[in-house]
């Protein structure tokens, strides 16, 4: 910048800290809230600072769940959610990235049409075919099942888009090296086209790890057994009534554990959640 | 073939369920599923004389603005300021990133606790102030309190958006204009916002289908639509009257009606890009 102006500079600080204060506050009362007994809870006003009961009550929704709520123990629950948040991504990559090598690098009849085909599912969100796919799924006796869980969030667009785009600025001149030097179509994709899609895939792993991870109406919806909830799910379980009827310090210690992981993910792999997010909007 | 997973599961869940909401739409069910009759159009010009569907419509359009605007507005001025700051700017962004890892149903469930009628901090704040905060009774409270989940949730997104829309605006632009002598809030009024819109336009499209359907998790987590239908945004009354009141000629209608207007959104966002291509 051309000027200096410590006063506007001061300005931006103090916004961007209020800014971060603000987006974290909700985060440091859940904290709070996770580490006191339900009794300190009910205290109007709540105290904000970490009390002593952390141990307690992360054992308790890990081993046992809430008392008044869902029962099921949160840890397993934790084991369902990584299900899910890593089954979606590897079978969208892995499907996605095959379906793109076909369409960019082979010629075949139909190709256009499944193209666009696999274009128009991006139109349609879960959200609007909620019933009829869970209706799907019960008739093919998917319920309550890891299958019935990710499958139909499987089937994605945007992975095959970006492949695509990503495959179509591999230059030519590579497919006719490996051509020449022998390798047939198999070939050069597990041996150039694979390691040079290595950092898309990384950056769409991690998106669609938390879009794994944070889905909530079909988890919902395909589970009825307490065994297979995920832990969002679990957190809505919890929360059987009025203000306080619910044990809120199991709750909030169950939404810490629910946010640490996707947010784990975000912030040690930033890079390549940047680019995943800008890769996967256009 | 190497299409052929990607295009199986896409017709068994897409195109099949598809199919079924469109022909269920058409159909009228007697309450305990046994017997399904064909009624054309009779589900759609119910639910258009329906005072309840018609107030969702209402409810969602202000959900959406409000959460759109919101979202816009905070995102970009935090955007704007980080991108000023030199020193710390990694670390803004950092802290500011994470909302987007919680899930919408958590980030619903947080508010909530904060705003808890009878021991939510911020109430116990608002009560001390003289406001009678109660979001389970009072409607319009509700509103703002899903409105924040919301907001709150989507701003790391349109901030890394602006974000990195500020910094590919050339430097040479802004510094021409303060030898000029235009002071900070004229320059970013005359030559960033206007550069900027095609990133806003894109950030108020996916804000817009996010309101619509991703804040399904917040809404489902606090005020389940109530009270009195005060935040019963359309996705939600698509699972309420299907799955919890069992309609399902009337829910499969409002699917269909939802992806009219999934599709409407989609065409409108890439025509947009095309726009940008040209600019």
């Amino acid at each position: 910048m051309v000027e200096n102006r410590p006063w506007l500079n001061a300005f931006a600080h103090g916004v961007l800290i209020l800014g971060v204060i603000v987006v974290a506050f909700p985060l440091y009362v859940t904290f709070v809230a996770s580490t006191l007994t339900l009794e300190q809870i009910m205290q109007v006003p709540m105290r904000l600072l970490p009390g002593d009961q952390f141990m307690q009550n992360y054992a308790q929704v890990l081993g046992a769940g809430s008392h008044t709520g869902s029962k099921a123990a949160v840890s397993s629950m934790l084991f369902n959610s990584l299900v899910m948040a890593l089954a979606i991504p590897i079978g969208k990559i892995a499907i996605s990235i095959l379906s793109s090598f076909a369409i960019v690098y082979f010629r075949f009849p139909l190709r256009m049409f499944f193209f666009w085909m696999i274009f128009v599912t991006l139109m349609l969100p879960v959200e609007v075919r909620i019933i009829p796919t869970f209706q799907v799924i019960a008739d093919l006796g998917m319920l309550n099942t890891y299958a019935g869980l990710t499958i139909p969030l499987i089937a994605s667009a945007t992975a095959t888009f970006l492949f695509r785009q990503f495959f179509m600025t591999v230059p030519g001149e590579l497919v006719e090296a490996a051509r020449m030097d022998g390798a047939g179509p198999m070939r050069f994709f597990w041996d150039v086209l694979l390691p040079l899609s290595k950092t898309s895939v990384a950056a769409l792993f991690v998106i669609q790890f938390i879009y794994g991870w944070n889905q909530y109406l079909w988890p919902l919806l395909i589970t009825t057994d307490e065994s297979m909830y995920t832990t969002v799910i679990g957190i809505k379980r919890m929360i059987v009534g009025s203000d306080s009827a619910n044990e809120w310090n199991l709750i909030m210690a169950t939404a810490i554990l629910a946010m640490l992981p996707p947010a784990l993910v975000v912030l040690l792999m930033q890079k390549w959640f940047v680019k995943g997010l800008v890769d996967t909007e256009k | 073939m190497l299409v052929a997973p990607q295009v199986a599961i896409t017709l068994v869940f897409f195109f099949w369920p598809a199919a079924q909401a469109i022909w269920y739409s058409f159909q009228l069910q007697d309450a305990f599923g046994l017997k399904t009759q064909f009624v054309g159009l009779q589900n759609f010009s119910t639910l258009f004389n329906d005072s309840y569907y018609l107030a969702s419509f209402k409810v969602t359009a202000l959900f959406s603005a409000l959460v759109a605007f919101f979202g816009l507005a905070i995102s970009l001025l935090l955007a704007t300021m980080a991108d000023r700051v030199v020193r710390g700017a990694m670390a803004y962004k950092t802290l500011l990133i994470w909302p987007y890892a919680v899930a919408p149903a958590v980030a619903g469930v947080l508010w909530a606790f904060l705003f808890a009628p009878s021991i939510g901090i911020v109430t116990y704040v608002l009560k001390s102030m003289g406001i009678d905060w109660n979001w389970i009774l009072r409607g319009d409270q509700a509103m703002l309190l899903v409105v924040i989940a919301a907001v709150w949730k989507q701003i790391s997104y349109n901030f890394l958006f602006f974000l990195a829309g500020l910094q590919s605006i050339p430097r040479s632009l802004i510094e021409a204009a303060s030898i000029d002598g235009a002071s900070p809030l004229r320059r970013f009024w005359t030559i960033v916002f206007p550069l900027l819109s095609p990133t806003t336009f894109f950030l108020l499209v996916v804000n817009m289908v996010y309101a619509f359907f991703d804040t399904f998790g917040i809404i489902d987590a606090t005020t389940q639509g109530g009270p009195a239908q005060a935040t019963q945004i359309l996705v939600y009354k698509v699972y309420h009257d299907g799955v919890k009141a069992g309609d399902l000629g009337g829910s499969s209608a409002q699917s269909v009606i939802l992806m009219v207007i999934v599709i409407a959104l989609t065409v409108a966002q890439f025509r947009y890009i095309e726009r940008k291509v040209q600019y």
